[in-house]
């Protein structure tokens, strides 16, 4: 998951490409940004509900998917229960276990975390959770900024597939898939618009694409 | 002594202008047959089928570092060295451990020779003492033990007054003194070529000046006592006219250029092997180009390898701290018969500058091939390709440049006074 | 991406030098948390192999290597005793065996960290070779200047001082010409190195030309005591004629700054005044050096070549 390689623009399968009509990128659209926006509702009327001190809440979103789900998660609370919560940004890169091996090294991405975590409330936000490390790697991560009272995580997507001891606490969608799929947030088909598309590996029993 | 067939070559000798092919018969030590048809009987054959018959090679400047510094190099090493690259005569330079600037060095250096070495080696004696540039050797005896020349090379004998003096009485033995041409208050701290090659590396400069400057004073010095002056390993464009020049004049002055020279440039340096630091340095293209035209020319009369053995713990240190100098004997024919394939020399003329031409400015019985002259003969494929690896080689040291190439040209037969002393395939065969 | 070594600018490309940038900013950031150290090369062992000294550029070299939770070795063998009695490769052998996972080698003869690298698996980083290169120095000046003026792209940056025997000079050349600067040098013309052009450099012997309009004006070092007399008459005529102040630094622009890879002498190639403050940015050089570092360990530490491809 950490290392997710580029998506390869033949690898979407023969069937889902079929039933995709309009759009060209590879895959079959699991999450619309309808389906999302709707989901973070959710999801924010659950964080309420689940929080006393609901000032003290801190959103972080992991880049580079996890950056515009938390503001849009801001904005949700803002709506539901007239919440301005802190949202950060925080690269796990340097702190991912598999930097030194994956070859070429990632280029790292922006960390920029506004204030002090300490003592607050802090929310993780990333699009798809599949083994747990970047989580893993996030909250390790978070704890070099401060001590914060409680984390949870939200996961637009949870795919399965854990490899580490680590829940989610506010699931968007779960969608199963097989450990070779690749699920990926996106830019939508219209500018400001996301969306969520799996992308099956070619089965045994299909001809796929040689890549 | 045994007879010798070397059939199916093309001969090739300078002195008599022979260009054809033909079977060559050696008896006695001697060259006894030239000929389409020659009737051996039975005797050693040398198939020499696609290959050239020269006279063998001479070598005007070769470091053997015996006495000394046997460890990079002795003359029995040195001497298998020679003849597997095509030498059959070695002009040994002075600068060893003892200098030999005194006949007993010399003495020893020849005794040497004969019990254990395959080619003939000519000791050249040191100039001056020590080659300090102080005191002169007694060049008389030193002649009569069996110099050949006089040399401070490797050092530079910097005072005018005393390189005049040196010259004028380098008459009295009517021989050449070889010059290692190169100021060094104006070479300094300099370990590669100035220029551009020097500024994109970041080390110290020599600059081509250093050598033309003491070349200019060393003609003219020539000119005014009239003492036979030899310019070792010549580099530059600007050296090469003034030998020109002062030849035109009249000036009894002789020069050699290095395999390395005509075929290198500084940007060979760009890696930082110490195995591209030569004294004088690797220079630019256009200096290399003047020396190749220089030697097809006649203004430089030779090639001479500057064969400078040194050990591979000497070379593997700092650029700045590493001895100049590389191995030569074995790498230069194919290193030197691309001017014949870049058309810049024909066969003829390039076989003189190893043969005909150095053994006529040293004044040796030598560097032809004709009936009835001592049978020293060298037999090479031009065409042959071949990877260089001087762990294989007969030289106690390693340093090359050309290590691991694929080279094009190569000596098959060496023959020292009517016997067969190396093989390609058999290697040395004896002493 | 760039090599598994950083021995030289000249050898990058200008992607490989705007990666190494780019990289830098991001690990400036870890320099501002409370927590300056990060787990990345945690388990990892970086050798600092001097065999010249200088305090500044390896404990930059140490802080930039701890901060990555690398361990750190430093090794400063003596030259003396190195000089005789082993030859470089038996000491990158000898290193290559320990199995580092990175080693920062400083020389003062040009071309050893090459040969160096030539030997060992693991990655080499130059920290200074002679008058040869000092590849993270000139990153750093270029991410100094890339922050102070938004872009490097367009510039005009003036060298002034012994650039024939200056790594820092040749570094900054290819640096800031592969950014598409237009580098200026300017000294007397025995500090200036032959055909000096195939730097892609123009030479000047008059200051004031040197820096007129210039964004950038770097002041080398002087090493007083090897080039006094036989280089430039007396440091007073060399400080009168090429030694910065505020009056010959009216001719750049309004906006210009100062730099110097230091230690800077006071009064000789720098005014007192103008070390300090605006519009000299050496302290920011000096913090960014450690960013820079970070970011080529980063990038370099523990890759080996066969994991390329």
């Amino acid at each position: 998951m950490q290392s997710e390689p580029p998506i390869h623009p033949d690898a979407g399968s023969p069937a889902s490409a079929a039933s995709e009509a309009a759009t060209s990128a590879p895959g079959r659209v699991v999450l619309d940004d309808v389906a999302i926006r709707r989901a973070l509702m959710r999801i924010a009327h659950e964080v309420v509900e689940r929080n006393d001190d609901l000032d003290r809440l801190y959103l972080v979103g992991v880049p580079n998917g996890g950056v515009p789900l938390a503001r849009r998660l801001a904005k949700s609370l803002h709506e539901v229960a007239d919440l301005e919560p802190v949202v950060g940004i925080l690269d796990t890169t340097l702190y991912r276990d598999d930097v030194l091996t994956s070859g070429e090294r990632p280029r790292l991405r922006v960390t920029e975390m506004p204030s002090a975590v300490d003592e607050q409330i802090v929310i993780l936000v990333d699009d798809v959770c599949s083994t747990g490390r970047t989580i893993r790697a996030a909250m390790d991560a978070l704890m070099d900024f401060g001590r914060p009272r409680a984390v949870q995580v939200v996961a637009l997507v949870d795919r399965g597939h854990r490899e580490l001891p680590i829940k989610i606490d506010y699931v968007g969608k779960n969608i199963p898939t097989r450990s070779e799929d690749r699920v990926k947030m996106r830019p939508g088909r219209e500018e400001g618009l996301l969306e969520v598309a799996l992308i099956e590996a070619a089965g045994e029993s299909e001809r796929g694409e040689a890549s | 002594m045994a007879r010798v067939l070397i059939h199916g070559g093309h001969v090739l000798d300078p002195r008599s202008g022979r260009d054809e092919r033909a079977c060559v018969l050696l008896e006695n030590g001697q060259v006894a047959e030239i000929g389409s048809d020659v009737q051996a009987g039975s005797c050693e054959r040398v198939d020499a089928t696609g290959c050239l018959v020269t006279p063998g090679f001479v070598d005007v400047h070769t470091h053997l570092r015996e006495p000394g510094q046997e460890y990079k190099e002795d003359i029995a090493s040195g001497g298998r060295a020679a003849v597997a690259g095509g030498f059959t005569h070695i002009a040994c330079m002075a600068n060893t451990e003892p200098v030999n600037d005194d006949p007993s060095v010399t003495e020893y250096i020849l005794d040497r020779a004969r019990q254990d070495c395959p080619a003939r080696v000519l000791p050249i004696a040191a100039a001056t003492k020590g080659l300090r540039g102080e005191v002169m050797t007694e060049m008389s005896a030193l002649v009569d033990a069996g110099a050949v020349a006089f040399s401070d090379d490797g050092k530079t004998i910097m005072d005018g007054g005393m390189q005049r003096r040196v010259l004028e009485y380098s008459r009295l033995v009517e021989k050449p003194l070889i010059v290692h041409a190169e100021d060094l208050t104006l070479v300094g701290d300099g370990v590669v070529n100035e220029g551009s090659v020097s500024t994109r590396l970041g080390l110290p400069g020599n600059p081509s000046v250093a050598e033309s400057i003491h070349v200019a004073r060393d003609v003219q010095l020539a000119e005014l006592t009239g003492a036979h002056l030899h310019v070792a390993h010549v580099s530059t464009e600007a050296a090469v006219s003034l030998i020109r020049e002062a030849r035109a004049r009249g000036v009894h002055v002789t020069a050699e250029v290095t395999p390395h020279h005509l075929s290198l440039t500084d940007e060979a340096t760009m890696g930082y092997d110490s195995n591209t630091k030569m004294a004088p340095p690797l220079r630019g293209r256009r200096d290399v180009d003047a020396c190749r035209e220089a030697l097809a020319d006649g203004t430089i009369d030779c090639v001479a390898t500057d064969h400078a053995p040194h050990a591979v713990h000497e070379k593997e240190v700092e650029f700045t701290e590493a001895p100049p100098g590389i191995l030569g004997l074995e790498t230069a024919l194919p290193v030197v018969w691309d001017l014949v394939r870049s058309e810049v020399m024909t066969p003829m003329q390039l076989v003189a500058s190893l043969t005909a031409n150095p053994a006529a400015l040293l004044g040796l019985d030598a560097g032809r091939l004709d009936v009835g002259v001592p049978a020293y003969i060298t037999v090479f494929d031009p065409e042959q390709r071949w990877k260089y690896d001087p762990a294989k080689g007969f030289s106690k040291s390693r340093n090359s440049p050309w290590a691991g190439e694929t080279l094009q040209g190569r000596v098959v037969a060496t023959i020292v006074g009517g016997s067969l002393v190396y093989h390609a395939d058999r290697g040395v065969l004896a002493p | 991406m760039m090599g598994t070594d950083l021995l030289a600018i000249e050898d990058l490309s200008r992607e490989d030098i705007e990666l190494v940038l780019e990289t830098a900013g991001h690990m400036q950031e870890v320099g501002r948390r409370d927590v300056k150290k990060v787990p990345t090369l945690r388990g990892r062992t970086i050798i600092n192999l001097f065999f010249e000294s200088s305090t500044r550029t390896r404990t930059s070299f140490e802080i930039a290597g701890k901060r990555l939770s690398a361990d750190v070795v430093n090794f400063s063998p003596s030259s003396s005793s190195l000089k005789k009695s082993e030859s470089i490769l038996d000491t990158a052998k000898t290193l290559d065996a320990m199995d580092p996972d990175a080693v920062v080698v400083r020389h003062a003869v040009a071309g050893v960290p090459k040969r160096i690298a030539d030997e060992l698996a693991a990655p080499v980083i130059n920290a200074g070779d002679g008058a040869h290169e000092h590849p993270t120095q000139a990153l750093l000046d270029l991410l100094t200047v890339k922050e102070r003026k938004g872009r490097i792209d367009g510039l005009t940056v003036t060298i002034i001082g012994d650039i024939a025997h200056s790594r820092v000079a040749r570094s900054n050349i290819y640096g800031f010409t592969k950014l598409g600067a237009e580098v200026r040098v300017a000294a007397p013309p025995t500090m200036i190195p032959a055909n000096v052009d195939c730097l892609g450099v123009k030479a000047f012997g008059s200051l004031r030309e040197a820096l007129d309009g210039a964004d950038v004006v770097m002041a080398l070092r002087i090493q007083m005591e090897r080039l006094t007399g036989a280089y430039f008459p007396s440091v007073r005529e060399y400080s009168g004629t090429f030694g910065l102040d505020r009056a010959k630094l009216r001719f750049a622009k309004d906006d210009v700054i100062v730099m110097h890879p230091g230690p800077v002498n006071r009064g000789v190639e720098l005014a007192h005044d103008l070390a300090d403050g605006r519009p000299s940015v050496i302290l920011d050089q000096v913090r960014n050096g450690v960013a820079i570092r970070m970011a080529v360990l980063y990038l370099l530490a523990g890759r080996r070549p066969e994991s390329e491809a």
